[in-house]
């Protein structure tokens, strides 16, 4: 039943995993069973929004905030000099079932710090998600951050109790990593990464062989890149996610502005505010690469390594191969169509089921409801571009863009391109919730 | 086909009317401008004509939907029913019309102002009811879980599925307010009923105690630095927000309950209750 204390363990433990940007809820579906209490829905499902816009689905709490490591970017770093608690797998087990049932939640997203060694602290987390499914009879969705250094056999069995297991990368190079989170490496990291993905492999033949082979977490491995706490570019967090999305086939990459929790010398001095542009440019760069068709390379370089915070990736891109446009909207091919700023996936299969049974003009462009804003300068429609737009040349774009450079005062850094105000809200959405 | 601009067609608001609504104007070769539901005013000098409701040709319309048009057009014209869409009688109506000379072409008519317009008013549907998967608040009352939503769509029947799956060994209800309906979830069985007004008793400590465990988490979740109202606003809009358990910060629980009027079943649209 309730511990007296059990608010203050849920305060500081929900406190200490806030910093873990990932709470999608997606990638399987599962649906109830007579006698358990859950389900899964593939698409994700977010219960609410915290007041800085992003997705809670599930309950995000630390088993405990004791940890031996010394990460000096981390709160929980065994330096730092705050209350450590922890939670029984009992309490854990009545907090998530009983969110679950009022439906405040998805499903639990378990992480830890690091109790005596790795395989310690994982076994603690096996107890706590066994009770869990298997006393409370838990088909909900769970989240669990396997703990870099821990043996296979260990991961092994935690991944057969979860949807998706996630280690964080963090840092995004051998030197960083050395720097500041001394405890790791990148071997540690990578070797379960490994271990995770190659499970997976196996695991979906056996299903194939055996329908009743338990499942090794059907919902896929995601990690977490932190931006703007070393001086690692863009382009080089970029090339590594694309790395990790072929190589260990991961669901997601989560990037995550640096939030300064942490005086130190090695790190950016705690008044700087979190580069919240950046890291939806990757954001944006992330999307281009698992549903664009787009490489990393076409969108950064050694030459431009990281993103220009004035325009976003895609429209740069465009803006450097004009020679590609105006594109005419009905006989572009699907791959093209995905590359005109301003029409997204949803967009472009609008485009592709309408034409076949008319033409498409300008009005009937928007009466699909698709946004005209950027996309009027790099399409036409039967022939023609758009009726009273002067934009001919490149240098007209071009020069339309540094025409409405503006400051704001809020974000310093931030200009327009085109018309609108830089910031779109659906920019701010998928800024923080890494999500479409 | 006499297009009379003056023709008003009344129906009982039911999913069934609708469909002989459709078969009265194929049956008599005439262009109904307006199709009304009860309860909605009607001009001064307008005669409505009466349409009955007889399973028997609505079913023949329903089921040439698959066959005339599409399977996707016959999912669509029921989704559409339950939109907020105003008029979404005559958008019904007009979109198989389209549909019968057109065949399945009509659902690729994007740019054609009927079906966009349903489409339209089918995705608000589908995207609210896939928003109260998440924003549903349940209070647990002894055994009952109990859960009220003010949609603007006709949502329950999208929800119906979703929560007896997740939920298969409780007891639930979810009032709908705005359409003084509820989705009864009970013995492993879900039912539509009418529900003029629903009085909560009190709630009991240990519920207090979860809500004040969920607020709690709620607050604390939030990174401060990262402060965004405006976003968390444009994807929760404070619409939903009087329902929901995190923004519920001094309130007082109370309750009365008035019984069930009817009771429908909802595998199809034939079967949603209507007000007598």
């Amino acid at each position: 039943m309730l511990n007296i204390d059990i608010y203050d363990k849920l305060t500081i433990l929900s406190d200490s995993a806030k910093y873990d940007v990932a709470c999608t809820s997606s990638g399987v579906n599962r649906s109830g069973k007579q006698g358990t209490i859950g389900s899964a829905a593939k698409a994700g499902i977010c219960h609410s929004f915290s007041a800085d816009g992003r997705c809670i689905s599930l309950l995000k709490v630390l088993m405990t905030n004791i940890c031996v490591f010394d990460c000096k970017y981390c709160v929980n770093r065994v330096s730092n000099d705050i209350v450590r608690v922890g939670f029984t797998p009992v309490e854990l087990a009545e907090l998530t079932i009983n969110f679950y049932r009022r439906n405040y939640i998805e499903g639990l997203f378990l992480s830890s710090g690091v109790i005596k060694n790795p395989n310690n602290t994982i076994e603690q987390m096996i107890k706590a998600l066994e009770l869990l499914r298997n006393a409370y009879h838990f088909g909900g969705y769970i989240h669990v951050k396997a703990i870099p250094g821990a043996d296979s056999e260990l991961i092994t069995r935690l991944g057969l109790l979860a949807d998706r297991m996630s280690i964080n990368i963090e840092l995004p190079s051998q030197e960083s990593l050395k720097l500041l989170a001394p405890d790791k490496t990148k071997e540690s990291i990578l070797r379960p990464m490994g271990l995770i993905s190659t499970k997976i492999q196996e695991n979906s033949t056996d299903l194939v062989k055996f329908r009743h082979a338990s499942k090794f977490v059907p919902a896929g491995q995601s990690t977490q890149l932190i931006v703007g706490a070393t001086p690692d570019t863009d382009h080089k967090i970029l090339t590594l996610t694309e790395g990790l999305y072929k190589k260990y086939h991961l669901k997601r990459v989560f990037f995550s502005a640096y939030m300064p929790v942490a005086e130190h010398s090695l790190l950016p001095s705690v008044d700087i505010k979190p580069p919240l542009m950046r890291e939806h440019r990757l954001y944006q760069a992330d999307w281009l690469l698992r549903f664009y068709g787009f490489e990393a390379k076409e969108l950064l370089n050694e030459q431009n390594p990281n993103f220009n915070l004035q325009v976003d990736p895609k429209c740069n891109w465009a803006l450097n191969h004009l020679e590609k446009f105006p594109l005419e909207i009905n006989k572009a091919p699907y791959e093209m169509l995905l590359r005109v700023p301003g029409i997204g996936v949803t967009s472009a299969m609008r485009i592709l089921t309408a034409r076949r049974s008319s033409p498409i003009d300008f009005s009937g462009l928007k009466k699909m409801g698709i946004v005209l804003k950027r996309a009027q300068y790099f399409i036409t429609c039967k022939g023609k571009i758009m009726e009273g737009l002067k934009i001919t040349s490149d240098e007209a774009i071009r020069a339309l863009m540094s025409d409405q450079f503006k400051l704001t005062s809020h974000y310093p850094e931030q200009l327009s391109l085109f018309r609108e105000p830089f910031i779109r809200s659906e920019d701010v959405q998928q800024c923080l919730t890494g999500q479409i | 086909m006499p297009d009379r601009t003056d023709l008003i067609y009344a129906y009982d608001g039911s999913f069934v009317g609708l469909m002989c609504c459709v078969f009265e104007s194929y049956e008599q070769k005439e262009i109904p401008s307006v199709i009304r539901p009860p309860g909605v005013q009607q001009g001064l000098f307008d005669t409505a004509k009466w349409i009955e409701t007889d399973e028997h040709k609505a079913e023949r319309v329903f089921n040439s939907i698959p066959l005339k048009i599409s399977s996707q057009a016959q999912e669509l014209v029921k989704l559409g029913f339950l939109t907020c869409a105003p008029h979404k009688e005559l958008l019904i109506y007009h979109f198989l019309r389209l549909g019968f000379k057109y065949g399945s072409k009509v659902m690729t008519m994007l740019t054609d102002d009927t079906v966009c317009s349903l489409q339209k008013a089918v995705r608000h549907l589908t995207s609210e009811s896939h928003k109260f998967k998440g924003f549903v608040r349940f209070s647990v009352y002894g055994e009952v879980l109990v859960a009220v939503i003010e949609p603007k769509n006709f949502v329950l029947p999208l929800l119906s599925l979703h929560f007896s799956d997740r939920f298969r060994n409780e007891s639930f209800m979810i009032y709908d307010k705005t359409h003084s309906m509820a989705l009864i979830y009970r013995s492993q069985k879900a039912e539509l009923m009418f529900v003029d007004e629903l009085t909560l008793p009190e709630v009991n400590g240990t519920e207090v105690e979860y809500r004040r465990l969920w607020k709690q988490f709620y607050k604390t979740i939030a990174i401060e630095g990262r402060n965004n109202p405006r976003c968390r606003m444009t994807l929760m809009p404070k619409r939903y927000w009087g329902q929901m358990t995190e923004f519920q910060w001094h309130v007082a629980e109370t309750a009365t309950e008035l019984p069930p009027t009817s009771v429908g079943s909802l595998d199809s649209p034939f079967k949603y209750p209507t007000r007598k």
